[in-house]
């Protein structure tokens, strides 16, 4: 082959924009980390493991419901299972912080706490856990946002926060 | 370089076209369930009145449509049209034509055994298969067969390639045979997870010869391949903006050097970031989801580089053209022609994906969005128009070249493309709202008893931009049936629209075209990313999900 001059050619404009893009992926990453850490909205991190086929095994989730663990903060444990979740209802009052502990007994499901924070996927064999706090009173859904099974358009639950 | 000679066989070229053949009856029976989606979340819903006897479920159409569009439709359509890039670029017929035929008749099969079940509602668990919801293991035998037949058609490649580079020292790959390469080789890394999870879980304990799974374990498997799916998609259609759009537009590629450059930015880091699909997982510590989410951003970077090459070469097309100004050349690009406006208009709206791709991809922020409505609305821009769109596109001048038939109906074609352009408009924008307002995916909203009075008008915009996709998709098809069983004959053999590069590719620094440095790089990144977690989660592996069925209904 004849000897050609090898280089990476790279245009003017190409290169400020290569500079351009450099810079707006450092800012990216900035906003992601300051997002992530600072704002107090966690993602779910593991917390426990149950066995899905023996839940009354697990302690916590043998009998799901609200716990008060503190004025006015609560933990919630509820079990998904096709195609509803156990407690259907839950009744905190306005101000509260409620720690939400989500497993399943059989497939996959979805948790999502319409209009806050909290969108977990429910795994079995796994526990979920997100916290929010529900300043406003009001109905809060929520709703399972897996497909499970043929009438899993019909599961979901309700947060009543009452003044 | 002079211009490339190579003619295909007559048997080459039907071998590629038995690829788009599938590839397009896949789609049409794949896409005939989304407007019928769109159109149930808008209250009309033909699934008990007219699909039942056939169609059991919503599920039962929705498994179809994921997996004849999202898995079907896109690797019949790459494998055959990397076929044609590996031949063409090389200028030399496949090394072991009967290999590649193995391949791609192995695919059949794998098609045809998982179809059954699918067909029969005993496969309803949709194209991402979670366990315990378990499916006839017919399923996934059919669908593995499919990913190995897909893997020995690339090795087919590389045995061709290795053949080449023998006979060609010290040439640069030819650049569309590069990128063929590249995308199969992310392609077959991608795939290992899938495979994890199919060989030595799902098929055996849908078999019964295990007890249980850890479900959670299994969904990291799913998205080491989930993930890298989309690119294995999206490689080739950037292919066709790099390497094809150029020339159709009437320019030249400006950046040869930096087309390849980004392909290897996209082969290191389209794999080791699947955690970007788990941020809402219980199983998945925190730290992890975030350095995923890191890496994904990276891929900001090779796709800045894409978007700039590629809108600097139409550039250069609509100047040749006679553009003036700073946008007048984009009005003289040849907007009439129904393969380089199919790939323009993709692109358009594969931006707007992008921009929606960045915000599923914040860590936090896809709390927000995760697994609601706007996460299809997202990849409806994404696979199934930037990809879909662009290797509609591709058909409409490849297939005159192999059938050497003129296109049939260009008009019908431009007129599909812009109705495909309208409607994904029109569906996308308002799944992205709906979802923003907390409408789940995978829902037949029709029967959900919580949907609140504001998301009805959104509902309605999904099913009318449904419609109008109805109406594009069969326009497509019947386009493409059209030109295959046309009597005219085109006088001359088409020339495919390869462009040549501003600068001569020999001059592009030759560790752009070494393998080994980059594969290095490939499993260092992943074992990094990966390696912890998955020795983790393996380790601590609790099997105690058996296998959960009769949830289909029908
Ligand atoms: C013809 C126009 C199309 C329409 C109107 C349409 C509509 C829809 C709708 C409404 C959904 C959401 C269903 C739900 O979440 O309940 C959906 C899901 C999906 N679509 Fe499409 N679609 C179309 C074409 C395509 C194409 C061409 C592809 C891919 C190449 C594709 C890939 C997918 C995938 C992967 C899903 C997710 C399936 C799942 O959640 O399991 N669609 N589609
Ligand atoms: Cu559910």
């Amino acid at each position: 082959m004849a000897n050609k001059h090898e280089s990476m050619h790279i245009d003017p404009y190409e290169k400020t924009w290569i500079i351009v893009s450099i810079l707006m992926l450092a800012v990216f990453f900035g906003a992601i980390t300051v997002a992530g850490l600072s704002f107090g909205v966690r993602v779910p991190d593991p917390v426990a493991r149950v066995n899905p086929t023996d839940l009354q095994a697990s302690g916590t989730f043998a009998e799901p419901g609200l716990k008060e663990v503190a004025p006015k903060r609560y933990e919630a444990y509820i079990v998904a299972q096709t195609w509803s979740f156990n407690p259907r209802e839950i009744t905190v009052p306005a101000g509260s912080i409620v720690k939400f502990y989500v497993t399943s007994r059989d497939v996959q499901h979805g948790f999502k706490l319409q209009n806050t924070n909290v969108n977990m996927q429910i795994v079995p064999g796994q526990v979920s856990s997100l916290a929010v706090k529900f300043d406003e009173p009001g109905e809060y859904d929520f709703i399972c946002t897996e497909y499970c099974g043929i009438a899993h358009a019909t599961m979901y639950g309700k947060v009543i926060v009452v003044p | 370089m002079t211009a490339n000679t190579y003619q295909l066989t007559a048997k080459e070229k039907r071998f590629i076209g038995w690829h788009f053949i599938f590839a397009i009856a896949a789609l049409s029976i794949g896409s005939l369930f989304g407007p019928f989606q769109a159109m149930e979340h808008a209250g009309w819903n033909f699934y008990d009145k007219f699909l039942n006897p056939i169609f059991h479920s919503y599920y039962e159409g929705l498994t179809l449509h994921g997996v004849l569009n999202a898995l079907i439709w896109t690797t019949f359509f790459i494998t055959g049209f990397l076929t044609f890039t590996i031949i063409y670029g090389l200028k030399r017929p496949l090394r072991y034509p009967k290999l590649n035929a193995l391949g791609f008749w192995m695919m059949v099969v794998g098609l045809l055994i998982a179809a059954v079940p699918i067909l029969l509602n005993q496969a309803s668990v949709l194209y991402t298969f979670y366990p315990p919801m378990k499916a006839h293991p017919a399923f996934y035998i059919g669908v593995t067969l499919v990913v190995v037949g897909s893997w020995i058609e690339g090795y087919g490649f590389y045995l061709t390639y290795y053949q080449w580079r023998k006979e060609n020292p010290g040439v640069r790959t030819p650049l569309i045979s590069f990128m063929s390469l590249i995308t199969m080789v992310m392609w077959q890394v991608a795939t290992l997870g899938a495979a994890a999870e199919l060989l030595v879980d799902l098929i055996p304990w849908s078999l019964g010869l295990r007890a249980g799974l850890d479900p959670q374990l299994d969904r990291t498997y799913f998205w080491w391949t989930g993930h890298p799916l989309v690119y294995f998609w999206l490689l080739p259609a950037y292919m066709s903006w790099y390497a094809f759009l150029p020339r159709q537009a009437g320019g030249k590629l400006f950046s040869d050097s930096l087309a390849r450059f980004s392909f290897w930015l996209f082969l290191l880091l389209s794999v080791p970031v699947g955690f970007h699909h788990q941020y809402v997982d219980p199983g998945v510590p925190e730290g992890w989801k975030m350095v995923h989410s890191l890496l994904t951003y990276s891929v900001f970077f090779p796709s800045m580089l894409t978007a700039f090459t590629v809108v600097a070469s139409l550039e250069n097309a609509g100047r040749n053209r006679g553009g003036k100004g700073l946008l007048g050349w984009i009005t003289k690009l040849p907007w009439n022609d129904p393969s380089v406006l199919a790939q323009l208009l993709a692109g358009i709206l594969f931006f707007f994906g992008g921009i929606g791709g960045l915000i599923n991809a914040s860590y936090n922020i896809n709390l927000v969005v995760h697994n609601t409505a706007w996460v299809p609305g997202h990849f409806h821009l994404t696979v199934a128009t930037g990809v879909t769109l662009t290797f509609m596109g591709i058909l409409y001048w490849l297939v005159p070249y192999l059938t050497k038939k003129p296109l049939w109906c260009k008009k019908c074609a431009v007129i599909q493309v812009w109705l495909w352009f309208i409607g994904m408009t029109i569906f996308s924008n308002a799944m992205h709202v709906v979802g923003l307002l907390g409408a789940p995916r995978r829902t037949p909203l029709g029967a959900a008893p919580y949907i609140p009075e504001e998301w009805a008008g959104h509902l309605l915009r999904v099913g009318i931009g449904g419609f109008i996709l109805l109406i594009s998709v069969y326009l497509f098809v019947a386009v493409m049936i059209g030109s295959l069983v046309t009597k005219k004959k085109l006088s001359e053999e088409p020339e495919p629209p390869v462009a040549e590069s501003l600068l001569d590719p020999q001059t592009t620094p030759r560790w752009l075209d070494r393998w080994v440095p980059w594969l290095v790089g490939v499993v260092i990144l992943l074992v990094i990313a990966y390696g912890p977690q998955l020795v983790y989660q393996i380790s601590t592996a609790q099997f105690t999900s058996p296998p959960i069925t009769n949830i289909f209904g029908g």
